[in-house]
C-alpha cells in the first residue's frame, strides 16, 4: 500500500474540492488527497451551459491551483477510484495505486442521464463537444425541459440556433419550479422563438430527427438530452454501503460504513426543515455547502445539516431562483414588483416553506435570499405582507421566530 | 489625483443596505452601515461580474446576489468560498447629508 492516510476525498468537483480545502480552513494538519476521474483543475459547473458553452469563457477554477497547493491537498486528476475496502479503509484508483486514508469522504456527485445519439452537458468536454455543433442556423432538439435543457435551449438560440424542446411533462420545470415562475420563463422562451413543446413523449431519436410519441417528427441537426441526472454510487455499492436513490447518510452525513462519509449530488440526506424527509439536491450551493459541513464531519462534528435548499438559473436575461422546496407547499401567495419581477411564495400551516422569483438579471435576489432566511427560521410571516409590494421583506427578519 | 466625488445623499441609503453609484464608467456600491456609518467598495463581486448592490446586507457584510459570496464591506475582505479575491474598498465621508466617496 502507498499514499497517505489521512483524509482521501473521492470525487474533485464543487463538493470535493470545497471539502478538501474546508478541511484546512478547519485548521485539519494531517494529509489530504483529492481524487478525481476527470483531467484537469477543478471547475465550477454552472459556466458550462451558458458562458462555456456561448464560447465567451473557458472554465471557471474552482480555486487557483496556488490555494490547492499552499493546502497542501494533493490533487490526483484523471485517475478514477475503483474500489473502496471499507475494512481495509483502502481505496484503488484505476491506475492501480492503493491509497489508505483514516476518514474518506464520497463526493462522486451525478452523472447526466444519456440517450443514445444525443449529446449530454454535465463536464466541460461535454460542453467544448457540444459547442462545435451549434452553429448559426443549426436546428437543435432538446428533449427534457429542465434547467440544463432551457439554458441549452437560450445559449444555442443566442447563437442562432432553431430550438426546438420537446417535454414530456405538461410544463418546463415542473419538479422544482412554482408553475407561475415556470410560465415566466416559458414566455421569454417563446419570445425568443424556442418552440417549447410540452405534453410530448420522445418515442426514439433517428439520425436527423426526434421521433415523437404521437407520431410527430422534428428534423433536427442535433439533439441534446436534458433528461436530468443519476448519482454516482457505484463505488459505495460495491463497497457494501448502503444506496437508495444516492448514497444513504445521516444529518452530518456519515454513510452506513464506519469512517465514510458521503456528500454533494451524489447522497441523500435527511432534512430537518422538511420532517427529516430524504433529499437528494442537484445544486452548486448546496454542493458547496455540503462539501465545507461534510469537512467538519469529518474531523468529529455532529451537528446536522440543515441549510435551506436553494438554485438558480439563467435564461435569456432572465434569473430564476428557488429557495425550500416548493412541492412542501400547500398555500401559495404572489407578489409582484413594480418593476415587472414576480416572487412566488409557498407556505404549509402557515409556515414560510420555500420562495421562488423571476426577473431580469439579479432583480429577485435580495428578496429571495431574504426569504431564504425566514425558512431557516420556521418563520410564519403575514401573506397579506407577502404579496404587497410596497411592504419591505427585510423588517419581517425581525420578527422573532415561533417557537419549536 | 484621487478625487472625492458625491455618490449620493444620505437618505439614498437605508440603515443596513446598499445603493448602486456609477461614475466614469465604474460602478460602485455605497453601504450604510446599520450605526450608520457610509463604505463604498467597487460594484461589482470579483468571483463573477454580478453587481453587488443587488445583494443582501447583513450587518457588515454583502452577499453577492448570485452565489452568495460574502464580503466584508467595511474592509473588502472575502470571507470565504466561493469568492477568493477581497474587493476594493474606497474612502467615503459625509458633508452637508451627502456621501462622498474618494476615487482614483
Amino acid at each position: 500500500m502507498t499514499g497517505p492516510g489521512g483524509v482521501v476525498v473521492v470525487g474533485a468537483g464543487e463538493c470535493g474540492t470545497r471539502a478538501a480545502l474546508a478541511l484546512r480552513e478547519e485548521g485539519y494538519a494531517g494529509p489530504v488527497a483529492l481524487v478525481g476521474g476527470e483531467p484537469g483543475h477543478p471547475y465550477e459547473r454552472p459556466p458550462l451551459s451558458k458562458a462555456v458553452l456561448a464560447g465567451s469563457a473557458g472554465p471557471t477554477p474552482l480555486c487557483t491551483a496556488e490555494q490547492l497547493a499552499e493546502a497542501g491537498v494533493t490533487h490526483l486528476a484523471g485517475t478514477a477510484a475503483t474500489a473502496l475496502d471499507t475494512a481495509a479503509h483502502t481505496l484503488t484508483l484505476a491506475d492501480g495505486r492503493v491509497l489508505g486514508y483514516d476518514r474518506l469522504l464520497l463526493a462522486t456527485g451525478a452523472r447526466a442521464r444519456t440517450l443514445p445519439g444525443a449529446h449530454v452537458l454535465r463536464s466541460h468536454a461535454d460542453a467544448v463537444a457540444l459547442r462545435e455543433r451549434l452553429v448559426s442556423g443549426a436546428r437543435v432538439g432538446i428533449v427534457g425541459g429542465g434547467f440544463v435543457g432551457l439554458e441549452v435551449a437560450a445559449t444555442a438560440a443566442a447563437l442562432g440556433c432553431a430550438v426546438t424542446v420537446v417535454e414530456a411533462a405538461p410544463r418546463p420545470m415542473g419538479r422544482a419550479v412554482p408553475e407561475r415562475i415556470a410560465a415566466r420563463a416559458a414566455a421569454r422562451h417563446a419570445e425568443a422563438g424556442i418552440d417549447i413543446r410540452c405534453g410530448t413523449a420522445v418515442a426514439r431519436l433517428e439520425p436527423g430527427r426526434i421521433v415523437l410519441g404521437d407520431g410527430g417528427v422534428v428534423e433536427v441537426d442535433v439533439v441534446v438530452a436534458g433528461i436530468g441526472s443519476v448519482p454516482e454510487t457505484a463505488l459505495a455499492q460495491a463497497a457494501g454501503i448502503a444506496v437508495s436513490d444516492g448514497v444513504v447518510v445521516d444529518g452530518a452525513f456519515a454513510t452506513s460504513a464506519p469512517d465514510v462519509l458521503a456528500a454533494g449530488d451524489c447522497c441523500s440526506f435527511p432534512h430537518p426543515l422538511y420532517d427529516d424527509r430524504r433529499l437528494r439536491l442537484e445544486s452548486w450551493r448546496a454542493a458547496q455547502e455540503q462539501g465545507a459541513h461534510a469537512a467538519r464531519a469529518l474531523l468529529g462534528a455532529r451537528e446536522p445539516y440543515a441549510a435551506v435548499p436553494w438554485f438558480w438559473s439563467d435564461q435569456h436575461d432572465l434569473c430564476l431562483q428557488v429557495a425550500g422546496l416548493p412541492g412542501a407547499a400547500t398555500e401559495e401567495v404572489v407578489r409582484v414588483r413594480p418593476d415587472g419581477a414576480e416572487l412566488w411564495f409557498g407556505l404549509d400551516a402557515g409556515r414560510l416553506v420555500a420562495v421562488a422569483g423571476i426577473g431580469v438579471g439579479t432583480a429577485v435576489a435580495k428578496d429571495v435570499r431574504i426569504g431564504e432566511l425566514l425558512i431557516a427560521r420556521r418563520a410564519a410571516p403575514d401573506p397579506a405582507a407577502l404579496a404587497d409590494p410596497a411592504v419591505a421583506l427585510k423588517p419581517l427578519l425581525r420578527v422573532p421566530s415561533p417557537v419549536g | 489625483m484621487p478625487q472625492w466625488i458625491a455618490a449620493c445623499e444620505t437618505d439614498d441609503v437605508d440603515p443596513e443596505d446598499v445603493v448602486p453609484f456609477e461614475h466614469a464608467g465604474n460602478s460602485y456600491a455605497v453601504y450604510r452601515s446599520p450605526d450608520d456609518a457610509f463604505f463604498a467598495t467597487d460594484g461589482y463581486c470579483t468571483h463573477e461580474r454580478e453587481l453587488l448592490c443587488d445583494g443582501l446586507v447583513m450587518g457588515g457584510t454583502i452577499e453577492c446576489p448570485k452565489h452568495n459570496g460574502r464580503f466584508d464591506y467595511t474592509s473588502g475582505k472575502a470571507l470565504g468560498a466561493p469568492v477568493l479575491v477581497d474587493v476594493r474598498t474606497y474612502p467615503t465621508k459625509v458633508e452637508d447629508g451627502t456621501v462622498y466617496i474618494e476615487v482614483p
